[in-house]
């Protein structure tokens, strides 16, 4: 729990770590009171890049929103394109053809190994090494190249559409994706080599900032950071949605609790993703990818409707409260990074600000997913 | 030989234009050496291969305003970059490049050279310092702690090497390993000494030399993901700059020692021609391996470099000092 | 199991159980007739009484949907973290008609026993004030923050009440929907 920081009366001092701080990727603030290389206290201060997206989720009509969700994550940022659709889709009981579902599912996971790979390869910028980050841009590049002739843009997509998608894959997507995965699980296992069995990469990690399922539960983090406490949870199992059912697939856990716990985790969720896109490629059936009898205009029952999916960074949730008329009335935006992001303050105390910075790396956040 | 003013003029000149166009293409050979192994060009517009970059960042870094922070204590603030390439360039005075190429050999040139070292850290104190700026107050402490953790096991090790020479001059060091690589120090077999464990000194010895001039993976003093820049946080323009080139400059220097004590200075691997190439080739391939080592390694944390010397660097070269003695006195 | 347990304690808050609307949820006929209801904002039903609700899971999203008074909160919040959910969000919802604000706390699940718990309050719109649950929650912290700036609703009890996502000085609230920019 944070609480303000008191001017120092003792030998401590407060030490600013950001806004503008290479390690924080973006701008967020966290007000360290340090103990010579020891934080003692920290404080995160974020909304440099709040730009109000549920006032403009009230102001939109649903239409319009679609746009918005690209720009939280811009790094997975299908996964929550794929929320919004999901829980429009669901209030206003619009069927979606079966091809459009899995392809939605195909391009949310190769998005995921999009984001893994940057959120891994700049972690490990952090810790000092910059070769593994190029190698995985390079893997990255691909995926959006591909996503980019889908999709029609490289980062903020705005593919789904209420009833389906915007696009149909072709054969070279499919060719691409099938030519991506042996790829993708040949370059994993070089990565595995260069970086999760480097003995200073090891020890750096190893027994970094333990989170108990404990603390996990209580400040709402989901994703990696849950998951290498040992907690079981994914949307995509526990409560399933799209055609996720359809897929076979584990849920990496690890119970170490540490920075190279939620870092296993990431690199063992690409090979997952890899495993659905595979299936996804193998099942993927034919038919439109447009519902036909998708409205023109939404609006949707009154009512208040929630719907959670995992994204890139963990599960994000929509809460939608409607009133009937072509804007939300409401619209919440529960994101992922925001929660994880929240346990900072508490389990960074007592760290040296080497392995704060490590730590912080190993949350895998986004900042303009954390202010909305 | 005859100290002339036309002589020292002359060792002057060479000695500052061999350390600063070193100190200048070697950040050239490390930004293309990086994109080599991260698969990228790295800087190839300006010029062929790239080569007008370094002058070119020299006459940016130039062209810029030095900025010297309020409240600052400005002798200090100023003093430090100057001290990071003094050292490095002073040293290159007693560092012979071949038998006959050196600016002025003295006797106890070794321990110059070493003298010269050990200001390196303080041109970092001395910046982190006067800069009142907490990160670089952070990386100050580090690096001070760094460089008198590193500088005893580099020390025991380099006495090590000259009680086997029985010199501390650089040049008779050399001498003694003449002939093919099986006579240098770091084999044992057929030189002065036959401790088996001289590859290990030569490895302690690469690592401090590493940990001396702040090269990755302990590079903590100017660790970019918490401490920003660290010490030079507050210096732009040449200021930055000589700090820059003094890194490197402190390479070389380091190269070259280890070159002279460990493997043989000028000396042919196959007792053939001996000559300053060989000098040269030697130093640059060990600068290839440090240029190699850090776009390969994370970062180490700063309690882990002070446990590898404390607890494992500093007792094996004791360790192997004492090995050393005994066998010196058995042969 | 989990649902049906948190079913049973949660009740143990309405005594008078008798008014306490289970399964099925009333469905109103916006609900049933899906999207071909025509939109009109027509005939405002009244604000809803406190009580439970469990409702359609494929519909809503959610489970089990219980409001409470200010009063019980603490006691709904105490039950939940005492079966092991975790918070997914905390939000405000400004019904401006009735003059009310809603805070909505979000609860779910690590379980595969899927299990969203909503829990309500409805509060007067000129005197928002709510206990604060950070000392249950502590990541409740900075929801309620940011609930604090868009909504204004004053969390009592919070260790460190200021604007979180807006600038420290904000005094206005984004969110209520007579804000004008």
């Amino acid at each position: 729990m944070s609480k303000p920081i008191q001017l120092p009366s003792d030998e401590t001092f407060v030490l600013n770590v950001g806004p503008q701080h290479p390690a924080t990727h973006g701008v967020l603030r966290i007000k360290m009171r340090m103990d010579g290389e020891y934080v003692s206290e920290a404080e995160t201060v974020i909304g440099y890049i709040h730009r109000m997206h549920e006032k403009m989720g009230e102001l939109k009509t649903y239409q319009q929103f679609l746009m918005n969700l690209s720009r939280l994550d811009y790094l997975g940022a299908l996964g929550y394109c794929h929320g919004h659709v999901l829980v429009v889709e669901k209030a206003g009981g619009i069927q979606v053809p079966e091809r459009a579902e899995y392809i939605r599912v195909i391009t949310v996971e190769l998005n995921r190994i999009a984001s893994h790979l940057f959120g891994v390869g700049s972690y490990i910028m952090d810790l000092g090494g910059f070769s593994p980050l190029m190698y995985m841009l390079q893997d990255r590049e691909y995926i959006l190249d591909m996503l980019e002739a889908v999709t029609g843009a490289r980062l903020t997509y705005c593919y789904y559409r209420f009833g389906g998608l915007y696009n149909d894959i072709d054969d070279t997507f499919i060719a691409r994706a099938r030519a991506f995965i042996p790829r993708c699980r040949e370059s994993l296992k070089k990565y595995h080599k260069l970086v999760t069995e480097n003995i200073i990469f090891r020890k750096r990690l190893e027994g970094n900032a333990y989170l108990s399922q404990e603390i996990c539960r209580k400040y709402g983090a989901t994703s990696a950071v849950a998951r290498g406490s040992g907690i079981n949870y994914d949307v995509r199992k526990n409560e399933p949605y799209s055609v996720y059912p359809e897929f076979d697939f584990d849920v990496p856990v690890f119970t170490e609790g540490d920075s190279m716990a939620r870092y296993k985790v990431k690199m063992a969720e690409i090979e997952q993703s890899l495993r659905i896109i595979e299936q996804g490629l193998d099942k993927l059936p034919g038919g439109p990818i447009m519902a036909e009898k998708a409205p023109k205009n939404i609006k949707l029952p009154v009512g208040d409707y929630y719907q959670a999916v995992e994204a890139a960074k963990g599960s994000f949730g929509i809460r939608l409260v409607s009133d009937g008329s072509k804007n939300p009335y409401r619209l919440k935006l529960r994101s992922p990074s925001y929660s994880n992001m929240s346990l900072f303050d508490e389990a960074c105390r007592g760290l040296m600000i080497m392995d704060a910075m490590a730590f912080f790396g190993s949350l895998d956040l986004v900042v303009p997913e954390i202010d909305r | 030989m005859s100290l002339t003013l036309f002589n020292v003029l002359a060792a002057v000149i060479i000695i500052v234009a061999f350390v600063a166009l070193n100190a200048a293409y070697l950040v050239w050979a490390e930004r293309r050496g990086a994109g080599r192994i991260q698969r990228r060009p790295g800087p190839n517009i300006n010029g062929p291969f790239g080569l007008f970059q370094p002058p070119l960042d020299g006459l940016k870094l130039m062209a810029k305003q030095l900025l010297i922070p309020n409240n600052t204590d400005k002798a200090v603030f100023i003093t430090a970059p100057v001290l990071a390439m003094f050292p490095a360039i002073m040293s290159f005075v007693t560092i012979p490049f071949s038998d006959i190429l050196v600016a002025h050999n003295i006797n106890i040139g070794l321990l110059c050279v070493f003298a010269f070292a050990s200001m390196g850290g303080m041109s970092l104190f001395f910046a982190g310092w006067s800069s009142r700026n907490k990160y670089a107050m952070m990386a100050a402490v580090r690096a001070v702690s760094q460089s008198v953790a590193y500088e005893i096991p580099m020390l025991i090790t380099v006495i090590t090497v000259v009680m086997i020479s029985g010199s501390l001059d650089l040049r008779e060091i050399v001498r003694q390993q003449s002939g093919n690589f099986l006579h240098w120090n770091i084999f044992p077999l057929l030189g002065n000494s036959h401790n088996l464990l001289m590859p290990f000194s030569f490895l302690i010895f690469f690592i401090c030399s590493l940990a001396e001039t702040n090269r990755a993976p302990f590079d903590l003093g100017e660790a970019e993901s918490e401490l920003v820049a660290g010490y030079h946080i507050e210096y732009g323009s040449m200021g930055f700059g000589l700090f820059f080139m003094g890194e490197y400059a402190n390479i070389v220097v380091g190269a070259s020692l280890a070159t002279l004590l460990f493997l043989g200075g000028w000396a042919c691997p196959f007792g053939l021609f001996p000559g300053v190439w060989w000098f040269l080739i030697k130093v640059y391939a060990l600068i290839a391996t440090v240029i190699w080592i850090r776009w390969t390694f994370p970062r180490t944390t700063i309690y882990s470099l002070l446990n590898l010397s404390w607890k494992v660097l500093i007792p094996l070269s004791l360790f192997n000092l004492l090995l050393t003695a005994g066998l010196l006195k058995v042969f | 199991m989990i649902r049906t347990n948190i079913l049973n304690s949660l009740r143990a808050l309405f005594p008078e159980a008798d008014t306490v609307v289970e399964t099925p949820p009333p469905p109103t006929p916006e609900e049933e007739s899906g999207e071909k209801k025509k939109a009109g904002k027509a005939a405002k039903p009244a604000p809803r009484v406190n009580g439970m609700l469990e409702r359609d899971y494929t519909v809503h999203g959610y489970h089990i949907d219980a409001q409470v008074s200010p009063e019980q909160l603490l006691n709904a919040v105490t039950i939940l973290d005492q079966q092991q959910f975790f918070l997914e969000t905390i939000t405000g919802v400004d019904w401006i008609d009735d003059q009310q604000l809603e805070a909505v706390y979000d609860f779910s699940h690590y379980g595969f026993e899927p299990c969203r718990v909503v829990i309500r309050v409805r509060i007067p719109r000129d005197n928002p004030k709510l206990p604060t649950i950070s000392g249950i929650y502590q990541g409740a912290n900075w929801h309620e923050r940011e609930t604090f700036e868009f909504f204004g609703i004053v969390f009592e009890g919070h260790p460190h009440l200021v604007p979180l996502l807006l600038p420290e000085d904000a005094d206005y609230h984004p969110l209520l929907k007579d804000f004008k920019a």
